[in-house]
């Protein structure tokens, strides 16, 4: 589908608060709550609006630390990526896997309550999978997201 | 403090935001009313900020996404400020992360394609204030992204 301005106004207004009813959507736009609806289900269907992320504050649940890794594979040929990718990915302190090119193989977002528990994430289920080479950690201090260009 | 089952709640809810209070209720074994109450009191805490849609860029045809590390110039005193307010400013900069490590901050980008990329890259990313270094790291998939808590 090609958007419409119209749409552009509802996918950055649902990116900016998911929570807002069609109704109240519909209405500081001047569109009906039908109309809105339609609008959003397009968006939906063309896989536009992938889905809704809660936003929840992790430092108030305990977790205070978020690092992202760097993981350079050490020996591609015999561990296949699709095994690393299943195993890296079902630790539940994981949160996101990219699989990337460039300085390293896979880019980890990881969070956990504090340093000490993040490294015994890092020593004790990471650090152990096979074919995990070198690894680059950076601890996030601070993040913003951006609308991007809608 | 949070107990089993506002845990229980914001499990649920983390896993579908659109979960019906109705359904809450019943997953939880509350009252409908306590179900709600629960919910209220952990937004009034503010543990529970809300949602966002989550946008699949390559649905509007912004195929290709890069990770940018960068390492700022750190002699200089307000590098991090000017340079972050700068980012802001790059429409296809969708997240700013700062960091303490190697990296200083990370921009992720969006581009139409490689040409667009290229583009963008030397007229809007190199022109920012305080580089010292660069990095590169072209998304090939997504594997996981749900950005859930262990809860």
């Amino acid at each position: 589908m090609t958007p419409d301005d119209l749409d552009f106004v509802i996918l950055r207004a649902l990116w900016a608060n998911a929570d807002q009813s069609t109704t109240q959507l519909g209405q500081k736009l001047g569109l009906s709550q039908p109309a809105t609806w339609r609008r959003i289900r397009r968006l939906q269907k063309a896989g536009v609006i992938a889905g809704r992320r809660l936003v929840l504050d992790a430092e108030k649940l305990g977790f205070g630390v978020t690092v992202f890794l760097g993981v350079k594979l050490a020996t591609k040929g015999r561990v296949s990526l699709e095994d690393f990718e299943r195993a890296v990915g079902a630790i539940p302190e994981v949160q996101t896997v990219d699989h990337v090119l460039g300085l390293y193989d896979y880019r980890l977002r990881v969070v956990a309550r504090d340093l000490a528990d993040f490294e015994r994430v890092l020593r004790r289920r990471i650090m152990t999978m096979p074919g995990v080479g070198n690894v680059e950690a950076n601890v996030l201090l601070s993040e913003e997201r951006r609308p991007g260009p809608i | 403090m949070l107990d089993d089952v506002d845990r229980r709640i914001l499990r649920l809810l983390q896993a579908d935001p659109a979960t019906a209070m109705p359904e809450l209720a019943e997953a939880t074994g509350l009252t409908p009313a306590r179900a709600t109450r629960r919910v209220d009191r952990l937004r009034e805490d503010r543990i529970l900020q809300g949602s966002h849609a989550i946008i699949h860029w390559p649905a509007l045809g912004y195929a290709v996404s890069v990770s940018l590390r960068i390492t700022l110039d750190k002699a200089v005193a307000r590098a991090f400020d000017e340079f972050i307010s700068a980012a802001r400013a790059v429409p296809e900069v969708i997240e700013i992360q700062t960091f303490l490590g190697r990296v200083d901050v990370r921009l992720s980008l969006i581009a139409k394609d490689l040409s667009d990329y290229q583009r963008i890259y030397r007229e809007e990313v190199l022109t920012l204030p305080h580089i010292a270094d660069i990095e590169a790291l072209m998304t090939v998939a997504s594997v996981k992204s749900d950005e859930s808590l262990p809860l």
